[in-house]
């Protein structure tokens, strides 16, 4: 992006603007009951910003989104998610971002349902970082996009946002026509009086809506819609960001170019920890369009007039780190740091009836241990960001889930204001939880502190890998005493890992030392089991930095649990399907996901040697799923020939995003469980791209089949279960097809006879 | 300065002989649309066509260029192939982040260019070059099909 002089005046107002502040908007709360959210109607404060005055710009004070257009005056902004001109046109600001979600055109979908505009027509926004009301009370009130949270976040506000921003545009026409607003309804961006036949665009009625004096609590009289009556909720509807996707002018962070800008590459320490200690340059500094070399505390960069330039630069460096005593740190060391904590006891998250009696009492225990390796995020886009510091000012420009720490990080480096610091957020080439931190753009505001001019910060491949924060390393003890029929009669689960809710929330978000997330589906089983005891034992991986990882909590806990379910089916001689069934009596939805995927996948009908099918069944963020996996294995390759998938969602916003995340989740931990394992030797980690860290391709893509059922609940999240419902699905099937049971992932070369 | 053909046009472009064909079109010409992921031609992220072959321009030296025709994402919808692909992409609603869909479609039209019919296995050896970490492979391989469906 070459900036144009509107642009460069854009930047100028919101310079302008970001000093201004956005504090001195008055914004108006609405009483928001979060029933699915926060499982059981807890009252949540939703503030919007309140409709005010026609502006001269934006909704917002630091917004400075790629997509953004230069604000023209005139506007009517009913609050803090829509924005409309005096020629009709819709912008509509995200508080999520778009990382391949579809949320961007989910959202979009709830507001243009309630205010009735055409979805082709509106424009998307970025939010920009610090709005009160973009964040997400499931993120622990934290504006940001993760968690698979964003449409239970939107279904209620969003809605409440269009509709609220539909009756002032109805009371504006009304009061221009002289008639009972009641008389007059909204259709397709227009109001419209059918017993006179007037009616007028919604850019005509901006003004007039934008200084009319707001009904008194608009945000509780303010009707939604029934169900029977929404024309775009629950139904197919396109993607709004494919052309650009398409035809290569959709804008990533590493798509930036400014003028005079330059390009860093960067070298980390090959050891987790590692400092620089000397750094010889000499030879970096002779490859032609090498500018200068920074050093940093745990890494150099090469600054060069292109990419090519830098990278070679760094490639010339040559430096001595100090290790310390992070080079001990292996793989083995982490597995037996996992077995010796495995022997403590944990923090109890979850004690039902008396287990030890349940022990005392049983016909007979199955007991196992599973084993979860450290993964990486490897989204396409490479981490990057690119920033330009100057005296009292920072501007970055780069993809984040976390567009409020990400202005928080500016200012821990700088020591800046907040408002000294802007940022242009853009469309995410994968996120995955991998884009929830901000380590790659600290290190390019440290760098940027030493540049005297815009700089790109791209990391290779091999960096981002190697340099990722990863999915934590995990070990499950799980055991049950069974009765005569093989049917659990208690159930232990002990939980050995990481808490990354620790680091990335604080430990103020830990209750008595228990991570919310670590315990996820492990703490709270579909299955009627009458005597449980789960507890969770945090371990953190030395030096090895751990975070969020599409799923996580849930992926590791239905990974174990369903496995283990299978074992205990196997053990009883019952078909894994039907001894779900007979302790699943107590969840109806989970029950039925499960019938209907058991029935879709022919399930029960023989299959040839070498072939198998298993299943899984899942409830996690509010939703309900289970997997039929069918997959052959030939000397020890695993081929997965079907996925059928069964959603219980609750109310769906967009079905076509719903299957496209549920088979592109499903692809994401058909890799894990199939290939994905991050190993440590010598503190440095072993894998550097997709040689050594495979992923699947187009060539091993089984078929997908996703059945979504109808369901009036509250939606639940979409974004994650794919990937946490398929590994569990994929290992019984194996089971079945081979008669191996795989306890450590991943599945790798396990099933090869030597 | 040396003459390289970009989406037919004749470009002078300052660049080293092993500067890879990637950085040259996004660092010096400034067509972003072709994308970095992993820099030795194992996930297709930076796919474009040298005379009509999808090649991986992150392993392509300019010294190897020559006098090839050189097409990128931002062009390729003047094909009658690349228009074809694009039009797919949209019916079947392939994209998800979006990342790796410009390699994706550069692959997939320099597929239907050469083979107006191509099999599953086609499509395989044609497209297993590219990675998508989203996963929308089951997609991809529905609107190659749907796409040489179009007249």
């Amino acid at each position: 992006m070459q900036r144009e002089p509107v642009e460069a005046a854009r930047a100028a107002l919101v310079h302008e603007q970001a000093e201004q502040g956005v504090t001195r908007r008055h914004f108006l709360k609405l009483g928001v009951v979060f029933g699915a959210a926060a499982g059981g109607g807890l009252l949540v404060g939703v503030t919007l910003p309140a409709r005010g005055q026609v502006t001269a710009q934006g909704p917002s004070g630091a917004v400075a989104a790629d997509v953004q257009v230069p604000a023209a005056s005139g506007e009517f902004v009913p609050n803090g998610f829509i924005r409309i001109d005096r020629s009709g046109q819709v912008f509509l600001t995200m508080p999520k971002v778009e990382m391949g979600q579809g949320i961007q055109t989910a959202i979009p979908m709830l507001i243009a349902e309630e205010l009735e505009v055409p979805l082709d027509q509106v424009k998307i926004e970025h939010a920009p970082p610090d709005g009160e009301v973009y964040r997400d009370p499931l993120l622990l009130n934290e504006h940001m996009t993760g968690g698979s949270s964003s449409i239970r976040f939107a279904w209620e506000p969003m809605r409440r946002a269009g509709a609220a921003g539909r009756v002032l545009l109805i009371n504006a026409a009304a009061a221009r026509w002289n008639v009972d607003p009641a008389a007059c309804h909204a259709d397709a961006g227009f109001v419209l009086h059918p017993a006179s036949g007037r009616k007028l665009g919604y850019g005509e009625l901006v003004e007039a809506a934008a200084t009319l004096p707001v009904p008194p609590g608009l945000e509780k009289t303010v009707v939604l819609k029934q169900p029977a009556d929404f024309k775009l909720i629950g139904k197919p509807h396109r993607r709004l960001d494919s052309t650009s996707k398409t035809n290569g002018t959709a804008q990533f962070g590493l798509d930036v170019r400014l003028p005079g800008m330059v390009y860093a590459a960067v070298v980390h320490s090959p050891v987790i920890g590692g400092k620089v200690v000397k750094v010889d340059d000499t030879h970096a500094r002779k490859v032609p369009g090498v500018r200068q070399v920074v050093q940093l505390d745990n890494a150099v960069a090469v600054i060069g007039d292109h990419s090519w330039a830098a990278r070679r630069g760094a490639s010339a460096l040559v430096i001595e780190w100090n290790n310390g005593d992070h080079a001990r740190v292996s793989t083995k060391l982490l597995a037996a740091d996992l077995d010796q904590a495995a022997q403590r006891d944990g923090v109890v998250a979850r004690k039902k009836g008396n287990v030890e009696q349940g022990f005392r009492n049983a016909a007979s225990k199955v007991d196992a241990v599973y084993r979860q390796p450290f993964l990486a995020h490897a989204t396409m886009e490479p981490m990057n960001c690119t920033v330009h510091v100057t005296p009292g000012r920072v501007e970055l420009w780069v993809g984040t889930q976390v567009p409020a720490r990400t202005i928080d990080t500016a200012v821990r480096i700088t020591g800046l204001p907040r408002d000294k610091i802007t940022l242009h957020n853009f469309l995410i080439g994968g996120g995955f939880g991998r884009r929830l931190e901000t380590d790659c753009t600290g290190q390019a505001i440290r760098i940027g502190q030493q540049v005297g001019a815009p700089v790109k910060v791209m990391w290779t491949r091999e960096e981002d890998m190697q340099h990722d924060l990863y999915r934590p390393c995990y070990y499950d003890h799980i055991s049950a005493a069974l009765d005569a029929n093989g049917k659990p009669v208690a159930w232990t689960h002990r939980i050995v890992g990481s808490s990354i809710v620790a680091r990335f929330f604080g430990t103020s978000a830990m209750k008595n030392g228990l991570d919310f997330d670590a315990i996820e589906v492990a703490a709270d089983l579909p299955y009627d089991i009458p005597n449980q005891f789960i507890d969770y034992v945090r371990l953190e991986p030395r030096n090895v930095p751990t975070t969020f990882w599409r799923g996580v909590g849930p992926t590791r806990g239905a990974m174990v649990v369903e496995s283990f379910i299978d074992e205990l089916a196997v053990n009883a001689k019952v078909d894994p399907v039907e001894y779900r069934r007979s302790l699943l009596g107590k969840s109806p939805r989970a029950l039925n996901v499960l019938n209907v995927a058991a029935k879709a996948a022919g399930w029960g009908t023989p299959l040839p040697q070498g072939q198998g099918r298993g299943v899984s069944v899942l409830h996690a963020w509010n939703s309900y799923f289970s997997m039929v996996a069918h997959v052959t294995v030939i000397n020890g390759e695993v081929r997965v020939n079907r996925l059928v998938c069964v959603v219980d969602c609750g109310h769906t916003v967009n079905p076509m995003t719903i299957a496209a995340q549920f088979e592109g989740g499903a692809i994401f931990g058909i890799t894990a469980v199939l290939y994905s394992e991050i190993t440590i030797e010598g503190g440095r980690v072993q894998q550097s791209n997709f040689t050594d860290y495979p992923m699947v391709r187009i060539n091993e893509a089984p078929q997908i089949q996703v059945i979504i059922v109808d369901s009036t609940e509250a939606p639940g999240g979409m974004g994650e279960p794919g990937t946490a419902v398929t590994g569990p699905a994929l290992l019984n099937a194996i089971y079945a097809a081979t008669g191996k049971r795989i306890r450590q992932l991943p599945v790798g070369r396990q099933l090869q006879t030597p | 300065m040396q003459t390289i053909n970009i989406n037919g046009e004749d470009r002078q472009v300052d660049a080293p002989p092993d500067m890879p064909l990637l950085w040259v079109l996004r660092d010096r010409v400034g067509l972003m649309g072709t994308k970095f992921g992993c820099g030795i031609a194992q996930c297709g992220a930076c796919t474009v066509q040298l005379d009509g072959v999808a090649a991986r321009s992150c392993v392509t030296p300019m010294a190897a260029v020559g006098s090839r025709k050189i097409t990128t994402i931002e062009a390729i919808g003047a094909t009658p192939a690349g228009s074809k692909v694009q039009k797919a992409w949209l019916e079947l609603d392939v994209v998800q982040c979006g990342y790796c869909q410009s390699g994706q479609i550069m692959s997939a039209a320099a597929l239907i260019a050469a083979n107006p019919n191509p099999s599953d296995a086609d499509i395989d050896a044609a497209m297993a070059g590219n990675i998508c970490r989203c996963g929308t492979y089951t997609r991809i391989r529905a609107a190659i099909k749907h796409a040489v469906k179009e007249r």
